[in-house]
């Protein structure tokens, strides 16, 4: 596995278990289609839904992570939404929130780890 | 999350409106909007300002970022806003304490290393921001001797925008104080000792300056029509102090000031080549309306060389400015008034030939009526006076070694014909005889001399127009007080109705 999947894998299940952590319940990770990729969708149990972009880098020189998230990027996930929920049974429609956690992970140094709610 | 502010300037024409900057930090993926009817260059400031900020040593807030530019209701342009928008980003973000950004005005472009650099039209940003009560400034260091000449506002100048910032968490020393007194800029306009022969078209330009008269010029090449019009600003009197200032407004608007003695403090001479356009003599332009010819030329002189080359139309959109003394550019979107007080010179030559010697002439004799007829009857009717220029033979120039009439002798005599004009018009305000409107002049004329009976022959023979019998009366009264005769004599209205038609050479 490439250094960069393996950082990208690592910012992923640091950022499902801090939304564990946050009281919400994972119900899917990585999930794909032949369209492309869900990091993360969770559900805060009564009625929303939550997509989760999360975006990790080793450092800020080519910016932020959460800059990261571009326009073509957002639109992505939103299309994606909509198959996930076309392919689950569901017994009403419900609310849709994106979310996008930025991970920083300097080497030698705590992650920093940005939750920015309701991005898009 | 945070809230910035900074005040700015923003420039429609030479008038200035003062611009309160506000910057919010809200929740959100990073994104940066500027409101407030930008043009290109203020939507561009977001990148500008983002690089500058970073090499500043400065974190960007990594959150939605809405920056206004209030009032939001007119048309903002130019890079003059990136100074004041980066430091109301960084206010909003805490880097600069809120109390000490949103007091000076911040006029200036950011370089992506943040530096700050020049812009144009700073200082009639300032007169405005000082007219609108604020108190201090700072703009860029290579504006700083420009931004000085602004009274009634603290002017500083600023190299980067780490300096700026660091000042105003209370670190001293960093900004640049302004010269105790601008230097001025030493005259480069050239001296009528250097003409040679013309005695006549001497003494209608010597006129022509005591008066404020337009004047035309006819001759053939070499005759030293141009010569004779690059020495007009030498004879007028230097500009006041205000209108030093209104000038220097209008050229920084243009861009064309020297950063180092930018004050304009003798009468500007304008001469466009014969292909410009309407919108280059008038002023305008798409988006950003800038002073054209006319205001370049205001308080000094317009010359256009080769007039009948000129377009019509853009000759004939001459004859409003020199009425009114302003041009007034409307565009769909905006309109800005910019002063065009300016003193007209018409050269042209008798014919497209252009022969030395009138005898040589080549033109067939419709071609020759038809070349002076472009310049339109309106536009010739405003001009005062109009002379003949006979070309200078060989002999003149040989013979004629006796020297010459400087400057400054002859700019004595329109100095003090000057001040006798502006006493004659004390109770109306105007400064010298063009400016006063006919029937002024026939009401004074009317009750102090006795009746111009070789005008009113004159109209009646349909030689003289209505505006022409106000003109000729105009250019006598300029006549007498060059002359210092308190009361104008019949020569002095014979010889202004021969300049006037072109018969005194």
């Amino acid at each position: 596995m490439a250094a960069k999947d393996e950082l990208g894998r690592r910012g992923e299940k640091l950022a499902a278990e801090y939304l564990q952590d946050q009281g919400l319940k994972i119900l899917a990770r990585n999930w794909r289609c032949a369209e492309g990729e869900l990091d993360i969708v969770a559900t805060d149990g009564v009625a929303t839904v939550i997509f989760c972009e999360v975006k990790t880098r080793s450092g800020t020189g080519f910016g932020t992570p959460v800059e990261a998230v571009t326009r073509g990027k957002r639109r992505r996930i939103r299309r994606l939404s909509y198959l996930w929920l076309t392919s689950q049974p569901l017994e009403s429609w419900p609310d849709r929130r994106f979310d996008v956690i930025g991970i920083l992970m300097r080497p030698g140094a705590a992650p920093q780890l940005r939750h920015v709610r309701s991005a898009f | 999350m945070g809230l910035g502010r900074a005040v700015a300037v923003s420039l429609l024409g030479v008038a200035g409106h003062v611009v309160d900057v506000e910057a919010d930090i809200a929740g959100g993926l990073p994104a940066t909007t500027i409101v407030g009817m930008g043009d290109t260059a203020v939507a561009q400031a977001k990148d500008r300002v983002h690089a500058a900020v970073l090499n500043s040593g400065f974190r960007w807030p990594q959150h939605r970022i809405t920056v206004s530019l209030a009032p939001a209701g007119f048309h903002k342009r130019g890079a003059g806003f990136d100074l004041a928008i980066a430091v109301a980003v960084l206010a909003a973000a805490g880097d600069v304490p809120a109390d000490a950004s949103a007091g000076p005005v911040l006029i200036g472009e950011l370089g992506l290393d943040g530096s700050v650099r020049p812009v144009s039209g700073v200082l009639p940003c300032l007169l405005a921001a000082a007219a609108a009560g604020r108190t201090e400034a700072i703009v860029a260091e290579h504006n700083l001797a420009e931004a000085s000449l602004a009274r009634g506002l603290r002017v500083r100048g600023v190299a980067c925008l780490a300096d700026l910032v660091a000042h105003f968490h209370g670190m001293p020393g960093l900004l640049r104080e302004p010269a105790p007194t601008a230097p001025t800029a030493p005259s480069s306009v050239p001296d009528m000792a250097d003409v040679l022969g013309q005695p006549e078209a001497r003494f209608a330009l010597e006129l022509a300056a005591a008066g404020g008269h337009h004047l035309a010029m006819i001759g053939p090449p070499g005759a030293g029509k141009t010569m004779l019009a690059a020495r007009l600003p030498g004879l007028l009197p230097p500009l006041t102090e205000e209108q030093a200032l209104q000038v220097t407004a209008i050229h920084s608007v243009a861009g064309t000031l020297d950063p180092q003695t930018p004050l304009i403090t003798t009468a500007p001479f304008v001469d466009p080549h014969h292909s410009a356009s309407l919108v280059a003599m008038v002023g305008g332009g798409s988006g950003d309306i800038r002073p054209g010819s006319v205001s370049l030329a205001h308080r000094g002189v317009l010359f256009l060389d080769e007039s009948p080359e000129f377009k019509p139309a853009v000759l004939d959109a001459l004859r409003q400015p020199m009425e009114s003394g302003s041009v007034l550019v409307m565009r769909a979107k905006h309109m800005a008034r910019f002063p065009a007080r300016f003193q007209l010179v018409l050269a042209a030559n008798p014919c497209p030939c252009a022969a030395a010697r009138d005898i040589d002439c080549t033109c067939p004799s419709g071609v020759r009526r038809r070349y002076l007829g472009r310049l339109s009857g309106p536009l010739l009717d405003r001009v005062d006076i109009r002379v003949d220029l006979p070309a200078v033979d060989a002999m003149a120039l040989a013979g004629d070694t006796e020297p010459q009439e400087p400057s400054s002798v002859i700019a004595q005599r329109v100095a003090a014909a000057r001040e006798r004009a502006a006493y004659r018009w004390r109770d109306y305000g105007y400064a010298c005889n063009a400016e006063a409107s006919g029937p002024q002049v026939r009401e004074l004329w009317h009750d102090r001399f006795p009746r111009p009976l070789l005008l009113e022959r004159a109209m009646r023979l349909g030689r003289l127009t209505a505006r022409g019998h106000d003109r000729v009366l105009r250019l006598a009264l300029t006549a007498t007080d060059l002359a210092d005769r308190g009361r104008p004599s019949d020569a002095d209205v014979a010889m202004a109705l021969a300049l006037r038609c072109g018969e005194a050479a």
